[in-house]
């Protein structure tokens, strides 16, 4: 009777330290679900989705407090991505799917005030007070953050221009009447 | 000479329309008012124009330099003036336009001085694929790969069998047909000088078996020049897509390309029967790619044949000298009716890779109606000629999960079009492997630009926390300066400032105006009362 009580005391306390030590040793810094849903997100750093940038957002998705269709830039894309990773139910995307848009500054208008660079969360303004800005279009992720600050109005957003490159095929039309059988 | 054929997966027989074409002599296409010279005619990046607008070019000058290792230059095909660089629309399935050099001929044919190079044996490998990349020759079978980064192996390759693909299994197309017929010096000329550059241990020439007087003329030109030890023409079963590269080496040699491999994995390199043409007349007459045969084809053609043609003539240009199209004419098409691509607009150019120009009426090529559901009979499977599951890759690519299409092999697909043209329900199905494909690669780029932009963000954050950090660590050190009062330096360093000030002073007071003799001049403090007394 004791020898077994003994036994079973000994074996947890050996336990104990391992799950202990394990604990210590192989210690996960962060949330790794955070990580993989940041990996996802297209990193506009818009706040479209009511968050200060991308990673909040994810962080906020991961503590489950909100949808996973509220990334407008992200598209479907994101939303069914998100879907596949968190194992939850693929919503409509909030306010629908948008257009590739970049910023663009009228050189001839632009003051020179250095709001818009401020604003701008991946730096893809180039410009100096007083000096001329630019928009380094292909760093430009089309958040629009730097549109309200600009005394000026001189920054317009405008569509990315379609090249052969980039083009992509249509998804073709379903067959018009039937629905078609079950998924494989 | 028999060699032992094996076979591959699926293909199918096509009706053979390839008597349209054949019925009349080869004609030479006559210059049009102007010639589009598209800066992207081939796989890779596009080359970078080397001529101004107004400028005056010579037939064959090199008009585009190539950019980067895969590319390759454009020539002018005749002489001209160069009368824009431009947006023009090129044959793609978008119809959009692209960059392109235009050439109003002036139809005097004034050719740059052309360096043949008839000692070719003489010249290394490396020399000889740099005059084969000068001459811009890319392969002409329809994919536009550059030739001399196929004819590079690599340093330690061995290149065991160099293949010359004329299959020509498309139903319409005989360009190369015409071509083995006619010019078949030229191709074994240009097989040599390819074996030459990859050092390759024997020469296939594949042929299907529906070209009879193409394998006569081939093989009798090969003994003409006693060369039957070092190539061989094969004759291979008509099986369409025999002329798919990995299915006529699978064919010829037995050896199966790897997934998502090249040929050279396997010891093979492949080219199309008309690259070796032009690489014969690069290298032997000097001659860079300039001009190629087209087969203009269909009911929807009124003569239909093959031309000599410049490239960069305008597709409609074309078709209008091949007497125009007929009462049904419906549209046009560039390649052949299984891959080819529908071209929009009649002013596209034919640009390198244009093997044929097929005018189809309505009834041609069955529009095929009614699209039903899928019911996964299989035919599909059975038919590819890659051992894909169509059905799947069908079902993926459809409910957008790309995952699992590349899962399924969705790009080793070579888009033969075969399991579309067998299924039952009429299903376009190389459009939804299409779709896939660029939606993939469109998330693969986005991908990558997220990644830049959070890397930048990221930055931008440790930036900005940075200069937070330095701006309260400069407000505290002012702070505590001033609540610990001015520092025994400080002070120092004020008191210093304020002697030298009053040592400054005293010197200015003792000394006198500008007018007064130097050597007059006091020194010292006694001076100062004296002064004082004026």
């Amino acid at each position: 009777m004791l020898t077994a009580i003994f036994a079973v005391a000994a074996l947890a306390v050996a336990f104990g330290l391992l799950l202990g030590f394990a604990a210590i040793r192989f210690r996960v810094e962060g949330d790794p679900v955070v990580e993989k849903i940041d990996a996802l997100l297209p990193q506009t750093q818009c706040g479209q989705c009511g968050f200060a940038g991308c990673r909040p957002y994810a962080e906020a998705i991961a503590s489950g407090e909100v949808e996973i269709n509220r990334c407008p830039p992200g598209g479907e894309t994101v939303v069914l991505a998100l879907a596949d990773l968190l194992g939850r139910d693929a919503a409509p995307l909030e306010g629908g799917e948008q257009q590739k848009l970049k910023a663009a500054i009228d050189e001839q208008t632009c003051i020179g005030c250095t709001l818009c660079l401020q604003a701008c969360p991946v730096d893809a303004i180039l410009g100096a007070p007083k000096h001329m800005h630019t928009v380094i279009t292909t760093e430009c992720t089309g958040c629009e953050l730097c549109l309200e600050p600009c005394p000026v109005d001189c920054i317009a957003m405008v569509p990315v221009k379609l090249e052969i490159a980039t083009w992509r095929w249509p998804l073709p039309k379903p067959p018009a009447n039937r629905e078609e059988g079950p998924r494989p | 000479m028999t060699r032992t054929l094996h076979r591959f997966h699926g293909g199918i027989h096509l009706p053979d329309q390839k008597a349209l074409s054949l019925g009349r002599p080869l004609r030479q296409a006559a210059l049009p008012s102007e010639l589009v010279l598209p800066l992207q005619q081939h796989i890779g990046a596009a080359a970078q124009p080397l001529v101004a607008v107004g400028e005056r070019v010579l037939e064959g000058q090199m008009v585009a330099r190539p950019e980067g290792f895969v590319s390759a230059p454009v020539h002018a095909p005749t002489s001209g003036t160069v009368i824009a660089i431009e947006a023009r629309p090129v044959p793609h399935p978008s119809g959009l336009s692209a960059l392109a050099i235009v050439l109003q001929p002036d139809g005097e044919g004034r050719t740059v001085e052309y360096q043949p190079h008839s000692d070719w044996s003489a010249l290394d490998p490396s020399t000889l694929r740099n005059l084969i990349r000068d001459a811009g020759i890319v392969g002409l079978g329809g994919a536009g790969f550059p030739t001399a980064v196929k004819l590079n192996p690599g340093p330690h390759t061995a290149v065991e069998t160099l293949i010359l693909n004329g299959a020509e299994c498309e139903p319409y197309i005989t360009c190369d047909q015409w071509l083995m017929q006619e010019r078949p010096e030229e191709i074994i000329s240009g097989a040599l000088i390819m074996r030459h550059a990859l050092q390759a241990q024997e020469c296939l020439i594949g042929i299907e078996d529906n070209k009879p007087a193409a394998i006569a003329a081939l093989r009798s030109e090969v003994a003409r020049r006693g060369l039957t030890e070092a190539i061989e023409v094969v004759e291979v079963p008509t099986r369409y897509p025999m002329g798919g590269e990995k299915q006529l080496i699978k064919v010829l040699t037995g050896k199966e390309v790897p997934t998502q491999g090249l040929p050279i994995a396997v010891g093979v390199v492949c080219h199309n029967v008309a690259t070796a043409a032009s690489v014969h007349r690069a290298v032997e007459l000097g001659e860079p790619l300039i001009r190629r045969i087209v087969t203009v084809t269909g009911h929807g053609a009124a003569q239909p044949g093959n031309f000599e043609v410049p490239l960069g003539i305008p597709m409609g240009e074309l078709l209008a000298q091949a007497g125009g199209t007929t009462a049904g004419f419906s549209r046009l098409i560039m390649g052949g009716p299984m891959m080819g691509i529908t071209v929009e607009q009649p002013q596209a150019p034919v640009i390198k890779t244009a093997n044929c120009l097929l005018a189809v009426t309505d009834d041609e090529l069955e529009r095929r109606a009614p699209v039903r559901p899928c019911i996964r009979c299989g035919s599909c499977a059975e038919a590819c000629p890659v051992s894909l599951l169509p059905q799947q890759l069908y079902w993926y690519a459809k409910s957008k999960e790309f995952d699992r299409a590349q899962d399924y092999n969705l790009f080793d697909c070579i888009e033969c079009g075969c399991c579309a043209f067998v299924c039952p329900s009429n299903l376009p199905l190389v459009q939804y492997y299409r779709y896939a494909k660029t939606e993939i690669w469109a998330q693969e780029r986005e991908k990558r630009a997220s990644d830049q932009a959070r890397r930048r963000h990221e930055y931008r954050v440790a930036r900005e926390e940075r200069e937070r950090l330095e701006k309260e660590a400069r407000a505290k050190k002012k702070a505590a300066a001033l609540a610990e009062g001015e520092s025994d330096d400080k002070k120092a360093a004020i008191q210093a400032a304020i002697e030298r000030a009053k040592a400054k002073k005293a010197q200015a007071n003792a000394t006198p105006p500008a007018t007064d003799p130097p050597a007059e001049q006091p020194a010292g403090e006694g001076a100062a009362p004296a002064e004082e007394k004026h």
